[in-house]
């Protein structure tokens, strides 16, 4: 119904836009009914010639209620986030693909480890600011940076998270859409933050085969 | 790329320095030092704060602070230009940013505040805690010295840590060590940490004095006393205790350990429900009242309800999966300045409008003030509310250019209505700042208690002469919100005037 978000083309994604809508429509409903009785009492008890306004120091039984609601409502959405909040940022499940993602004033390196599958070895490619990943694949990225902290982010994979110097952060998505979605960098790192940018190229697999095999012609 | 008017070094110091001279040389100062200075002493009934001297000196190294701050401005290099969190090591290393002598100042300055901070913290502790005047107990306080208090001891613990932090971030730029440096075998989220953990209280610092204000004229003009004085007091308290265990919910993104995010997520989602007691208590409040609407009222009421919209985006962003997109973009900027300046900012002209006639001795004048205030309000909504959507849609902030982003095209038009409104909230503000000076020579002369409050700054005179009150300090025989009391033909009754028997063994 609403369109608010971009597009989302991750699996994990739905978790995330599911929660958003469900804390949106808790706060609204919570709005809604904090705004519609302030309004009536301003208009109802709006001073009137000869209504004097009642004397009351307040009302224990209240008190419990609006403190035990909102702490268990909080509590909940709590324990129904931390779920997803264990599958997306706890542990990854084994990566189909694995890349190394460098964060660096003011692009990213995206390195690739090859045929061997390794990082380190001579079939290493790195290329500036283009991630290639297959559809519907774990991808695993290894996170990290050169110089400040950055912040990867992919608003379509509902993907964000810090690359540190002196750091390796892992982070995973998996995509399931094939496209080109843009990698702004998130956090301030200087004066061409703005712009600091990459894609993702989201293939299918027949065209990721391709695309590997210009790469890695050899094998 | 886009040239604009500013180039990107420069926009970076722009926003930098918006907040910080915001946070630390407006809201603060006026709230804590120039209304804590200035009520205490008439809200608790002392002639002086305990100590005038430090008083003064907190003041003049404050006003040293602010020169330093300043002084950032006309160095080579520019300002500061890392954001107002400061992150290391964008932060710690000159050639990151391009600037130096602008990042140093920016740092010396802000040590320079927390000495000045911590004069007048202790100084405001042991003013509440020994000077009040007789009769004068801690639940027969007024919630604006309540808010106050609290505020002190979370300035007293919080600023130092945020005063370590910056010595050592300055340590790292010019002495060469390498806190937060990984090259050195430092950690930059280290640098986080520290600043959080001072941060988060010191969020509270800004908003903490709003909520007593807000509680003070709300009871005053719904001629009520304050719903639940008690849980009021106590829900402050508990803001106070676990403003101490949240800071991680800036950091969910940063690299921390996942886990101890899932930590920081239930403390935060706990942190909300004192916030939701006061905000029922303040429609308590309202509730059965004969309620006026007068400038400050109407400033009040705003804050309830623009803290109220700051609340609840707060618990967007305490979730942690949420967290993952929105955090970073504007969504946060909105989350921000509902807080602060829907609430604090709110608070502040609230209290202006109030105390006014207390400070200088007339009035400001009612339809002025109603002007700014619906210009205010409306101009106000329409700069900061878009800025959810902008977030939702994942605009980042901090960004100098959102059409170098294709994702970003279509939110442009939301962008372009943000500049108009808040065009039209700074232009608004031209209208307190000619009523303040028009009041102050020409107002009508205000008498002792315009209000008809029955807190003890209105029996002094207006302004009050030094020593607050002539030969004797008053007499507390009750409560600060007795509004409407029955067998008492005025629907208000001083802290002052003493009590028919029956109603004093009630309080
Ligand atoms: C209901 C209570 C609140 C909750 C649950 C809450 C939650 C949060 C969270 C989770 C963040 C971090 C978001 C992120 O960066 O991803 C945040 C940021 C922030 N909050 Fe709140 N908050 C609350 C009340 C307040 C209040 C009362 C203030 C200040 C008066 C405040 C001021 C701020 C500021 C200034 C930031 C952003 C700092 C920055 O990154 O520049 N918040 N809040
Ligand atoms: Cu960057
Ligand atoms: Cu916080």
């Amino acid at each position: 119904m609403m369109s608010w978000l971009p597009e989302n083309v991750s699996t994990y994604g739905g978790e995330v836009d599911f929660l958003f809508y469900l804390i949106y429509y808790i706060t609204g409903a919570t709005f809604l009914l904090v705004t519609v009785t302030m309004l009536t009492f301003l208009i109802v008890y709006r001073r009137r010639e000869g209504r004097r306004a009642t004397y009351s120091h307040g009302n224990t039984t209240l008190e419990i209620i609006w403190t035990i609601v909102p702490a268990i409502i909080l509590v909940v959405l709590s324990f129904m986030s931390q779920a997803s909040w264990a599958r997306i940022k706890g542990h990854a499940p084994p990566g189909d693909v694995e890349v190394q993602v460098t964060s660096k004033q003011f692009n990213w390196e995206m390195t690739y480890p090859g045929p061997d599958g390794k990082f380190g070895t001579g079939d290493d490619v790195t290329l500036e600011n283009q991630l290639h990943v297959p559809v519907g694949k774990v991808v695993r990225v290894h996170l990290r940076s050169k110089d400040v902290i950055h912040s990867f982010f992919l608003p379509n994979l509902r993907l964000k998270q810090d690359t540190v110097p002196g750091r390796e952060i892992p982070a995973w998505f998996q995509a399931t859409r094939a496209g080109k979605y843009e990698i702004p960098c998130a956090e301030l790192c200087g004066f061409g933050h703005s712009g600091m940018k990459g894609w993702l190229y989201v293939h299918p697999a027949d065209e990721y085969e391709k695309w590997v095999k210009e790469r890695w012609p050899s094998s | 790329m886009y040239d604009g008017a500013m180039g990107p070094e420069f926009y970076n110091a722009v926003f930098t320095m918006h907040a910080t001279i915001m946070i630390f040389f407006v809201v603060m100062p006026i709230l804590v030092g120039c209304f804590g200075n200035f009520l205490i002493p008439l809200m608790i009934g002392a002639r002086d704060m305990a100590f005038p001297v430090l008083n003064m000196l907190s003041f003049w190294v404050g006003a040293v602070s602010g020169v330093v701050m300043l002084a950032g401005f006309f160095v080579p290099g520019g300002h500061a230009a890392g954001g107002w969190t400061s992150y290391a090591p964008l932060t710690a290393v000159t050639q990151y940013t391009g600037v130096n002598w602008g990042q140093n100042l920016w740092i010396i300055s802000l040590i320079i505040l927390g000495i000045s901070s911590l004069m007048g913290s202790i100084n405001y502790i042991t003013t509440i805690i020994n000077m009040r005047a007789p009769g004068m107990t801690f639940f027969r306080l007024p919630l604006v010295i309540w808010s106050l208090f609290i505020v002190a001891i979370l300035l007293l613990l919080a600023l130092p840590v945020l005063t370590s932090a910056l010595a050592m971030l300055l340590f790292d730029r010019t002495l060469g060590t390498s806190f937060f440096l990984p090259a050195g075998g430092g950690e930059p989220l280290l640098w986080q940490h520290l600043f959080w953990f001072f941060g988060h209280p010191e969020v509270y610092i800004l908003i903490l004095p709003g909520m007593g204000i807000a509680s003070d004229v709300l009871a005053v003009f719904a001629r009520k006393p304050i719903f639940g004085y008690r849980a009021m007091a106590y829900s402050m308290i508990a803001i106070a205790f676990l403003s101490w265990i949240v800071w991680g919910h800036h950091m969910f993104q940063s690299g921390m350990n996942p886990a101890l995010g899932t930590g920081f997520m239930i403390s935060t989602m706990v942190i909300a429900v004192p916030s939701a007691i006061k905000t029922f208590n303040w429609l308590g409040t309202l509730w059965g009242g004969s309620i006026r609407f007068t400038t400050p009222m109407l400033h009040a009421l705003a804050f309830v309800s623009m803290f109220v919209i700051g609340g609840l985006s707060g618990i967007f962003m305490a979730s942690t999966p949420v967290d993952i997109f929105i955090h970073d973009t504007y969504f946060i900027v909105a989350h921000i300045h509902y807080v602060v300046f829907g609430g604090s900012v709110f608070a502040i002209f609230a209290a202006i409008s109030y105390w006014f006639p207390k400070l200088f001795g007339r009035m400001m004048n009612e339809p002025l003030g109603k002007i700014h205030f619906w210009l205010t309000f409306l101009a106000f909504n329409g700069t900061f509310f878009p800025m959810h959507i902008l977030g939702v849609g994942g605009h980042m902030r901090r960004i100098y250019n959102p059409l170098q982003y294709e994702f970003l095209q279509p939110l442009q038009p939301i962008n372009v209505f943000i500049t108009v409104s808040a065009l039209v909230l700074g232009a608004a503000q031209l209208v307190l700042v000619v009523n303040f000076f028009w009041s102050l020579f020409a107002g009508r002369k205000a008498e002792r208690n315009p209000w008809q409050a029955n807190t003890l700054e209105w029996t002094a005179p207006s302004p009050p002469p030094h020593g607050n009150w002539g030969d004797t300090l008053p007499v507390v025989y009750g409560g600060p919100y007795e509004y409407s009391p029955p067998g008492v033909s005025e629907d208000y009754l001083p802290q002052t005037q003493s009590r028919v028997p029956h109603l004093a063994a009630a309080h």
